[in-house]
């Protein structure tokens, strides 16, 4: 396998006498999409949020595109090229899919915003994802189904040339034919050479848009492997026991 | 591509908004017109042209205090304060005048000034120390009811006589001015539509309200033609005596604000950030928008706004007394922006809104008073009407997350 877009090595989190993150290792690749999987309390959120520059981890390192990086708050995560979809998404109802995808973000010409450059940027990009499911790019984001909801988020992650996009939970609030659509789209980023993340609970849908699999155990990566080499039983078995033991693939 | 564009394609789509929750100006439309029929049917007196020149008068002051609480609502706050703020930042205009010596441009901004100043205190309040707007404008509310009883003196007045100031309020644009201004005002109102709509279309952004924008346009000067007229009417009873022709200077000073407002709300993105925190505050923080200084400062623009309509108070009256700025001003001026098409709830509203709204407190005031109706008639009329447009309101909020 080609190296990685973005490595973390032996990364550690305590928050008070929680020690949420133990020696955590975790890689991702571009073009490929990574499933983060891990019970509830397992360290995935936690995780995300170094990345994303939220936490900052007592001990680690981060690399990058083959370069030792810090990454101390949001701003230095964004100006990487990293960025985050949180699960609820984030939007403001009241303003259109062009304004929500620029927010804080404006191009601007003088004092004035440069609607024009916004609306084909935006196009642009929406196109680029093969999304065709939204009638107008001006119509309010309030009027959109859920899954057009985070194809906007999405897009708006993707906007700034971006090459890590992390999404949490990106299919758990939606129906059978809008989890479809959402999972063609994540897929879709990764075959235009991003590194997708994607936290889930669901392993239908880890294993149907995965190509590689990283297990989280109360604080520790039980293991990553390539989704190819292991069944759904042996993620749920790293799941609930931690254990690797079993798996062929896997490095410890 | 714009040429197989219908104007029927572009009222659906239209209609199609009004259907998805963006009522927009529409019923106040619909109710100013219905309220304009029925008093000009009932009294002989209010569809004059003397009588036009005196609601426009009339609806100023509520009017100004309405646009610049639309920069509050939008976030979803309430300034219950900004009547008593107009009242203390008029009588800083008039002591400063009628006291003091100062002339009306030193003493207009320094009120201007003044209003700010009190606009950031609560804005600091409600922002830093997130306190509900609620309280801290109802305590401003008394807080500035006393300022103003301090200034100006209990049970009394004070007189102007600042020709500038006076003339606001009781004074017309000439008849040519009249004109020049109604043409000046019309031809920047195309021209700058055109321009936005051709600049789109040199982007290749296909745009099916266009025709709407034209149908729209004509609209507005075929009103505009027709206020011109009328204003440009001699309205005097005694033409020899006294002359009384011309658009009020109110007039133009109200459409600086309008232009000047709708500009900063809907081409900056300042403006942009005052919806996104009304809409979504921790959306528009996690976007990196400094949402405690949008707060701040909206609540800054608001009472600025209010000292201007405390000069227009002033100017009506040709003084300031306690009560300027008191009883209902407040209330009606939230009528005036909810029933022009503000949203309480925050995230919904256009600065026109104020415009509209305020023509319709001002008509149910000046009518019924023409009509004979007791104040207490008037106020319960005025409630209901406030109601239906809180209605509406609420009812298309639903409709619109439904969808």
């Amino acid at each position: 396998m080609a190296s990685p877009l973005l490595s973390l090595r032996k990364i550690n989190k305590s928050f008070g006498p929680v020690h949420v993150l133990k020696n955590v290792d975790f890689d991702a690749y571009a073009g490929k999409v990574t499933a983060l999987v891990g019970d509830n309390g397992a360290g995935k959120s936690t995780l995300i949020k170094c990345i994303a520059g939220i936490y900052t981890p007592e001990t680690g390192e981060f690399i990058f595109e083959g370069n030792k990086v810090t990454i101390a708050g949001p701003r230095d995560a964004t100006a990487l090229g990293i960025e985050i979809v949180y699960q609820d998404l984030a939007l403001c109802d009241n303003l259109d899919i062009v304004h929500n995808m620029f927010l804080g973000r404006e191009e601007k010409s003088g004092i004035t915003l440069n609607e024009s450059t916004m609306e084909s940027m935006a196009k642009k990009t929406l196109d680029g994802l093969s999304v065709r499911t939204v009638k107008s790019i001006r119509q309010k984001v309030a009027s959109l189904s859920g899954g057009q909801r985070q194809t906007v988020a999405i897009a708006r992650a993707v906007l700034w040339n971006s090459k890590v996009v992390i999404l949490d939970e990106p299919t758990a609030a939606l129906g059978v034919a809008q989890t479809e659509q959402v999972l063609k789209l994540v897929r879709q980023l990764a075959d235009n050479g991003l590194a997708v993340i994607v936290i889930s609970h669901n392993l239908n849908d880890v294993f149907q848009v995965a190509d590689n699999i990283a297990a989280m155990y109360l604080g520790t990566m039980a293991a990553q492997v390539e989704k190819n080499s292991v069944t759904q039983n042996d993620v749920v078995r790293l799941i609930t026991t931690g254990s690797s033991d079993a798996i062929a693939g896997a490095k410890k | 591509m714009s040429e197989q564009i219908t104007i029927e394609k572009s009222l659906r789509d239209w209609w199609s908004k009004v259907k998805a929750g963006q009522v927009g100006a529409l019923p106040a439309i619909l109710g100013l017109v219905v309220l304009c029929l029925v008093f000009g049917s009932m009294s002989s007196v209010f569809l004059t042209p003397g009588n036009f020149a005196n609601l426009l008068t009339q609806a100023a002051a509520v009017t100004v205090i309405a646009m610049g609480l639309i920069f509050v609502l939008l976030l979803g706050e309430i300034d219950l304060s900004a009547g008593y703020a107009a009242g203390v930042c008029g009588a800083i205009l008039v002591i400063m005048i009628t006291e003091m010596d100062y002339a009306w441009y030193i003493a207009f901004p320094v009120s201007i000034l003044g209003g700010v100043v009190l606009g950031a205190f609560i804005g600091y309040l409600v922002a830093q120390l997130k306190i509900p707007s609620f309280v801290v404008t109802l305590a401003t509310f008394l807080a500035f009811q006393g300022l103003l009883l301090l200034l100006v003196g209990e049970g009394g007045t004070i007189r102007i006589e600042d020709p500038v100031i006076l003339a606001v309020e009781n004074k017309n644009l000439s008849v040519s001015a009249s004109w020049i201004f109604f043409f000046v005002t019309a031809g920047a109102y195309v021209l700058s539509g055109l321009w936005k709509f051709s600049k789109r279309r040199r982007a290749g952004l296909v745009d099916s309200l266009f025709k709407f924008w034209v149908i729209k346009t004509i609209g507005l000067i075929v009103i505009g033609v027709a206020a011109t007229s009328a204003l440009t009417v001699e309205r005097s009873n005694n033409p020899e005596l006294v002359s009384l022709r011309g658009i009020p200077y109110v007039v133009p000073v109200i459409l600086v604000l309008l232009v000047g407002a709708t500009f900063v709300l809907t081409r900056t993105s300042y403006g942009l950030h005052i919806y996104a925190v009304g809409g979504n505050a921790e959306a528009a923080r996690r976007a990196g928008i400094n949402v405690k200084m949008v707060r701040i400062t909206a609540f800054m623009i608001c009472s600025g706004f209010a000292a201007v309509a405390g000069m227009i108070f002033v100017s009506r009256a040709n003084s300031i007394s306690p009560t300027t700025g008191g009883s209902s001003t407040l209330l009606y001026a939230v009528g005036a922006a909810v029933i022009g098409g503000t949203s309480l709830f925050g995230g919904k509203g256009k600065v026109s809104d104020a415009i509209l709204g305020g023509l319709v407190v001002a008509v149910i005031d000046n009518g019924m008073a023409l009509l004979g109706y007791p104040a207490g008639i008037k106020f319960m009329v005025t409630g209901a009407v406030l109601l239906i447009s809180a209605t509406i309101d609420a009812v298309s909020r639903r409709g619109a997350s439904a969808g």
